[in-house]
């Protein structure tokens, strides 16, 4: 009888084995650093009015075009951080790590860590419920994950108004964002799709890839403010309508559609191409002064 | 959170007497699971059709979500711009070159819709199965068509092309809800155009592409495509990009265009 109660607890922790192992086969290895491949054009925020790509309401595209990037040198706002979208609009890596539960084991949360201008993302894995709609609202957020058919999915809530792109371009505090981070090899991609029932017509959908650094990265580093050029406590700088002058500089260096330029949603299907195939007319190729928000060309 | 064979395990449980017979039940279970898939994964073409095997369903219509590298793609560029793509030193003189009017009289006016940037000119694909092992894309942008074949089924004479030979392979999620993605590798290509404006890459370009597929919450599915181009002669290192696909629910918007030199 004993020998059947020691066999049948030992076949019992063995199925409890197989169960956390069969889980963990659902996971890749995200811990590490993940480099930036800068192949891909998502930042956008090389001119001040810069809204390619997206597709905004009315009220997102005069939010945006109100802003002044002056709003940067108020010595209160220097340090604000950017928000949780920066993770893929930014120039940076990735620093992953996870958090264990000592006792148990299980994955409590993975993190994403903070640059100097963003904050980190804690994407907590143990099926914590999501805080009431009252709670905080934060830069970064409050994000929930789970493994999905091979790939590690989030939701991201709970963010404070912010902006999705540093051109100004807004996003409400009722914005949502999902993420889809999928692994083949030394690649992670990181799928974006960030919802805002307030300046977005439809979702902005981004993905960017990362690969794996044998080196780690480290973007820690305090914010430290100083003196820009404004006082305290003046006004915020900011455009009436109609009167931001940066409204054409990017339309007439690319000779883009305006309409395009400030993200009207027509313009992110096929459809548009064809619409404009006999209007459009290229730039002529850049002779100097061909910097980064410009054409370079380095002749042999 | 559970598996069909950790299922099998907990039905076994109860249909056995005796605990060390649970033991090796469980054990054997455990172990045949990710055995099994792997082997399915080694010889599965022969075993079982692709088709059958897909972990993922990625018929359908698709139509390109255009929110990235807008100016690269939904107008040509100037000439001579080549941002974000690591072109070698050989590479430049070429796309200082960049003639449109001569590839269109050369016949080559589908220099810029080979594989190496078919999948990022805004446009639309259907994904059909053409037989029991090859998946196939049809463009409407360049009517172009690629074929992805599970089975190897190249010759050594065989002419490159625009398209170029795709080897497919799913790569399947071991996790309890299954899931997975296509891997394709594809080779043989005839010298193209990454981009509009005359970004070459070589006959020598390997181009190997991860497609998954999501669901958002809304309900809307979501196609991936990480696309990695390697090539010795015209690229410094790996361009890297991955395209975006909203699904349709039906070819109302298919519109085929030929390909051109100039648009």
């Amino acid at each position: 009888m004993l020998i059947h109660l020691v066999a049948r607890r030992a076949a019992l922790a063995l199925l409890f084995v197989v169960l956390a192992a069969s889980e963990a086969r659902a996971q890749f290895d995200f811990v590490g650093s993940w480099a930036p491949l800068g192949t891909e054009d998502v930042q956008n925020d090389s001119v001040p009015v810069d809204y390619l790509g997206l597709a905004l309401t009315e009220e997102g595209r005069a939010r945006a075009l109100s802003y002044n990037e002056s709003q940067k040198s108020m010595i209160e706002r220097q340090c604000a951080s950017w928000g949780a979208a920066y993770v893929v609009l930014g120039p940076f890596g990735l620093r992953v790590s996870s958090q264990v539960d000592p006792v148990t084991s299980r994955l409590v949360s993975i993190t994403i860590g903070a640059w100097e201008d963003w904050n980190e993302m804690v994407i907590w894995m143990d099926d914590r419920p999501r805080p009431s709609e009252h709670a905080l609202h934060t830069h970064a957020g409050f994000t929930l994950g789970r493994w999905e058919g091979g790939a590690l999915a989030a939701r991201t809530t709970h963010m404070k108004t912010g902006f999705i792109r540093k051109t100004g371009v807004p996003l409400t505090d009722q914005a949502t964002i999902d993420w889809r981070f999928f692994r083949h090899g030394d690649v992670v991609t990181v799928l974006m799709v960030a919802t805002d029932p307030v300046y977005l017509v439809e979702p902005e959908i981004i993905s960017k890839s990362f690969r794996l650094s044998r080196t780690p990265l480290d973007y820690r580093s305090s914010c430290v403010t100083t003196y820009e050029g404004r006082e305290p406590g003046t006004s915020v700088p900011h455009y009436l309508p109609n009167e931001n002058p940066f409204v054409d500089e990017f339309i007439k260096l690319y000779h883009l559609p305006r309409e395009a330029v400030l993200g009207y949603r027509e313009t992110l299907y096929p459809e548009y191409r064809k619409k404009i195939k006999d209007t459009y007319v290229p730039p002529p190729p850049c002779t100097q002064s061909c910097g980064q928000a410009g054409n370079f060309v380095l002749r042999p | 959170m559970r598996t069909f064979l950790d299922g099998c395990a907990l039905a076994g449980l109860h249909s056995l007497r005796s605990s060390a017979g649970v033991a090796v039940a469980v054990i054997f279970l455990s172990l045949a699971g990710p055995a099994g898939v792997r082997a399915q994964q080694r010889g599965g073409a022969a075993v079982r059709p692709a088709r059958d095997a897909a972990p993922i369903d990625l018929t359908g219509y698709w139509v390109s979500y255009v929110t990235e590298n807008w100016r690269y793609r939904m107008v040509t560029p100037a000439k001579g711009e080549y941002r974000r793509i690591p072109a070698s030193p050989a590479a430049l003189p070429l796309i200082n070159a960049w003639d449109p009017a001569a590839d269109e009289r050369a016949g080559n006016q589908c220099r810029s819709f080979g594989a190496g940037a078919i999948m990022n000119v805004p446009g639309r694909l259907h994904i059909t199965w053409q037989d029991d092992n090859t998946l196939r894309i049809d463009t409407d942008a360049g009517m172009q068509t690629r074929l992805f074949r599970f089975t190897s089924s190249a010759s050594a004479s065989t002419p490159p092309s625009w398209q170029g030979e795709s080897l497919a392979t799913w790569e399947r999620a071991t996790g309890p809800d299954g899931g997975g993605s296509l891997r394709v590798v594809t080779t043989n290509l005839r010298a193209g155009y990454l981009r509009k404006n005359g970004v070459p890459y070589s006959e020598r370009t390997t181009m190997t592409e991860h497609f998954d597929i999501t669901t958002l919450p809304d309900g809307s599915r979501v196609l991936l495509v990480t696309t990695i181009i390697e090539d010795p002669v015209y690229l410094t290192g790996p361009y890297v990009i991955s395209p975006h696909f909203k699904q349709e629910p039906d070819e109302s918007k298919w519109e085929p265009t030929p390909c051109s030199s100039t648009w």
